[in-house]
């Protein structure tokens, strides 16, 4: 059987075991080897959710939904049920999930076990903020109904846990009400990276939603140009356009990355020009939130050796110095990404202690897999994470070394008493070794 | 083209069966479901529930079908709570293991029990209920393994095989009935019943694909239909070789 992948293809490794769930309160049978370690839907940009030891623990089977409040928006569903069809169920009745990263294809376990975060960090917080309640299994049998009211502890090392503390089973969200599927979106070019962070502050003070693309290969006066999205969900219209999803493939996998200088270069000076409605339009959620997801299996444009994603958080005094500091490393390298995107997170402290989101500016970018070249950039990038007191997010590594974990992770040492002693995963033996 | 507004799906549990019944719940159809496991059976009928609106019925029963005494009960229930019956999906099922059919009679008989007899009690009196009321379809999921024996598992073709062709002459008196009696014949379908199989080859669907396929197939009254379609040119080869070289043929 071929092995399960994370999305940026790498490592490539594969488990001992496979074992498909399809029953929630189903026993994991004891003739699987150990450890043990739940995949989602692979979304991880790297090997969080990957194990070349023991069983991985296939959870998309548990898609069953198990309660919904549509008076109050309490949803309860099993794990492996994802954000997109969450979406499907609770859109036509005026609900929406509070928090959602820029794809629906993960599945709510996966979504808690990174702690994921959305455009709207500085205004919700992230995932693990709306989750009411969540069922854990745990290798000894026992099973924890985990509520922020009265068990903290185990919610709080679940959040964000990395799938270490067992099989989340079900997951109880708090849905955040809209009145109609369609998004209010103002777009508005910024020269450099100083008009970003003014621009950005009014944006955040505002808006619900920002998030901003910027074209990391532009130097000079130029750098950090790029483009800043200020969205709300639409109030009550008397009138809304109509939307019809179209799905393509990216058809093949290229034995070589078809991002490459040349590509890149013109891909992101075209995005830049792109027109921008600084009068704001209506945009539909599903390209609004998820433009990747309407081209099936993209990362197969960075060819068979896959890539890296590369995302960092750096405190707000820092901010400003080190993400230029960033993107100059990587102009002078040429090394640029199809996707840098560049968001501040507000001050709601995380609930997970390995949560990744925190007050701060995070700049994720992704590079195609070019061996020594590219590990040599990212740690000439780790080094300015590290001086600026940064870290960077395990859901999206396959390389950080243990030091520059556990410097971001003061808490990885008391949350080793929550993880279960038969679970673990290829990241965790690296960043703890 | 059939309404499907009130169907009973026995087997429910099943993969294929569920994600039938969560289709037809997406079209508007209230479901009767059965199941003998009842942890399954309840979290099927809860995720239904919270699929459906306020105008659809969703409604089950546990019962273990090799239970014949039970069938007519089921039946007028399920009859009773969706107030009439549009189609019905026969859908329960197991894979023998071959070698211990061969080592044990019993167990053979009990795999017939389950995969055909069982099948055909319901059958029996779903059909004259049908006969009368002179409307509806009944869906039956067959194999692809009853269209020829093969020692790899046979007992489990010969049930299936068997279903195939009571099912070919309930077709033939029930269309008199306006009643259209669909079997369906799928290939490969990665399901908890081929949990054990390696699954890496192409000609493996998903039981979403199926069950798709299943309603289109209840919809239009088609006779047989092999799902995914390629599997018709697949079984075809296999059906026309001639016996003697088959017997030798390891499959
Ligand atoms: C296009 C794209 C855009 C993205 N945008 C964002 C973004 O904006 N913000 C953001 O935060 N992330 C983002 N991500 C990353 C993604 O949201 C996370 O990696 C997410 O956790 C993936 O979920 P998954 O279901 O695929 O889980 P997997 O990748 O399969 O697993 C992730 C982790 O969850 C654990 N896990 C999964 N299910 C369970 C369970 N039932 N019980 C216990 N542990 C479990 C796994 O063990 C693993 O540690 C993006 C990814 C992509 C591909
Ligand atoms: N998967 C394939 O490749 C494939 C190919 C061709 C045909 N089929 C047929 O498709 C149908 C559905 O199978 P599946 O693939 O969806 O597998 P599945 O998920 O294992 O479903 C089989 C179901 O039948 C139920 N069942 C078995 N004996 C029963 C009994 N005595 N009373 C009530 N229910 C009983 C099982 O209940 P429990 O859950 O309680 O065990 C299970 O839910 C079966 O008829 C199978 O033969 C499957």
């Amino acid at each position: 059987m071929t092995a399960p992948r994370s999305w940026n293809r790498l490592p490539y490794v594969a488990p001992e075991a496979i074992h498909a769930l399809t029953q929630r309160t189903a026993v994991v049978p004891e003739s699987l080897p150990r450890p043990l370690l739940a995949y989602g839907n692979g979304r991880s940009y790297g090997d969080v959710c990957l194990t070349e030891q023991g069983t991985l623990l296939l959870t998309r089977g548990l898609d069953r939904f198990i309660e919904f409040d549509p008076q109050r928006g309490v949803l309860r569903c099993e794990a492996g049920v994802t954000l997109g069809e969450i979406l499907t169920l609770v859109v036509p009745r005026g609900w929406f999930l509070a928090s959602t990263p820029g794809t629906r294809l993960v599945t709510v376990g996966g979504a808690v076990a990174n702690d994921v975060h959305g455009k709207n960090h500085h205004a919700v917080g992230s995932f693990g903020h709306h989750v009411r309640a969540l069922e854990l299994w745990r290798s000894d049998g026992s099973v924890i109904e985990c509520r922020p009211e009265n068990d903290n502890r185990w919610l709080s090392a679940t959040i964000g846990g990395l799938g270490l503390t067992g099989l989340i089973r079900w997951v109880e969200l708090q849905l955040m009400p809209i009145q109609n599927p369609w998004m209010w979106v103002e777009s508005q070019r910024f020269g450099n990276l100083d008009e970003f962070w003014a621009l950005n502050q009014r944006a955040e003070s505002c808006w619900p939603y920002t998030v901003a693309w910027i074209d990391c290969l532009a130097k000079g006066n130029a750098q950090g140009r790029g483009i800043l999205l200020a969205g709300q969900h639409a109030s009550a219209q008397t009138e809304l356009p109509t939307f019809k999803e179209g799905s393509k493939r990216f058809p093949f996998d290229p034995p070589f990355s078809l991002v490459n200088g040349l590509s890149l270069r013109a891909f992101n000076t075209l995005y830049y020009r792109q027109p921008v409605t600084p009068q704001g339009s209506l945009t539909h959620y599903v390209p609004y939130f998820y433009p990747l997801d309407a081209i099936q299996d993209w990362n197969r444009i960075y060819g068979r050796r896959g890539f890296y994603q590369y995302q960092c958080v750096i405190p707000p005094r820092e901010a400003e110095a080190a993400t230029a500091a960033l993107l100059d490393t990587i102009s002078r390298r040429g090394e640029g990404s199809f996707l840098a995107v560049l968001k501040t997170f507000g001050h709601k402290p995380s609930l997970g202690m390995l949560s990744f989101p925190r007050p701060g500016t995070t700049l994720a970018l992704d590079f195609p897999n070019r061996g020594d070249k590219t590990l040599g950039l990212l740690e000439e990038l780790d080094a300015i994470v590290r001086e600026a007191g940064g870290t960077l997010y395990p859901g999206k590594d396959a390389r950080m070394s243990a030091t520059l974990f556990q410097s971001g992770y003061p808490q990885w040492e008391a949350f080793n008493d929550y993880v279960d002693s038969s679970f673990s995963s290829r990241f965790w033996q690296r960043v703890t070794s | 083209m059939n309404s499907l507004k009130r169907v009973i799906v026995f087997g429910a549990t099943s993969a294929i069966a569920e994600y039938t019944a969560r289709q037809l719940v997406a079209q508007g159809a209230s479901l009767y479901c059965v199941g003998r496991n009842r942890d399954k059976l309840m979290a099927l009928i809860d995720d239904l529930k919270v699929r459906a609106s306020d105008h659809q019925h969703i409604d089950g029963e546990v019962a273990d079908l090799t239970d014949s005494g039970q069938h007519a009960h089921l039946i007028d229930t399920a009859e009773q709570v969706l107030g009439g019956i549009d189609g019905v999906l026969i859908a329960h099922g197991t894979l023998p293991d071959q070698q211990a059919c061969q080592a044990d009679a019993a167990k053979t008989r009990q795999e017939i029990e389950i995969n055909a007899l069982s099948v055909i009690n319901l059958l029996t009196l779903l059909a004259n209920r049908l006969e009368q009321q002179r409307h509806g379809v009944i869906a039956v999921i067959s194999s692809v393994a009853g269209d020829r024996g093969r020692q790899s598992n046979y007992v489990y073709g010969a049930a299936k095989g068997m279903l195939s062709i009571f099912l070919q002459g309930l077709r033939n008196r029930l269309v008199k009935a306006s009643v259209d009696v669909v079997t369906i014949k799928p290939g490969f379908v990665d399901t908890p019943m081929t949990a054990e199989f390696d699954k890496s080859g192409p000609l493996w669907a998903k039981p979403e694909q199926i069950a798709k396929g299943i309603i289109k197939a209840m919809q239009k009254g088609k006779g047989e239909v092999y799902l995914p379609w390629f599997w018709w040119g697949i079984m075809l080869i296999i059906k026309h070789i001639p016996e003697a070289i088959f017997k030798r043929m390891s499959l």
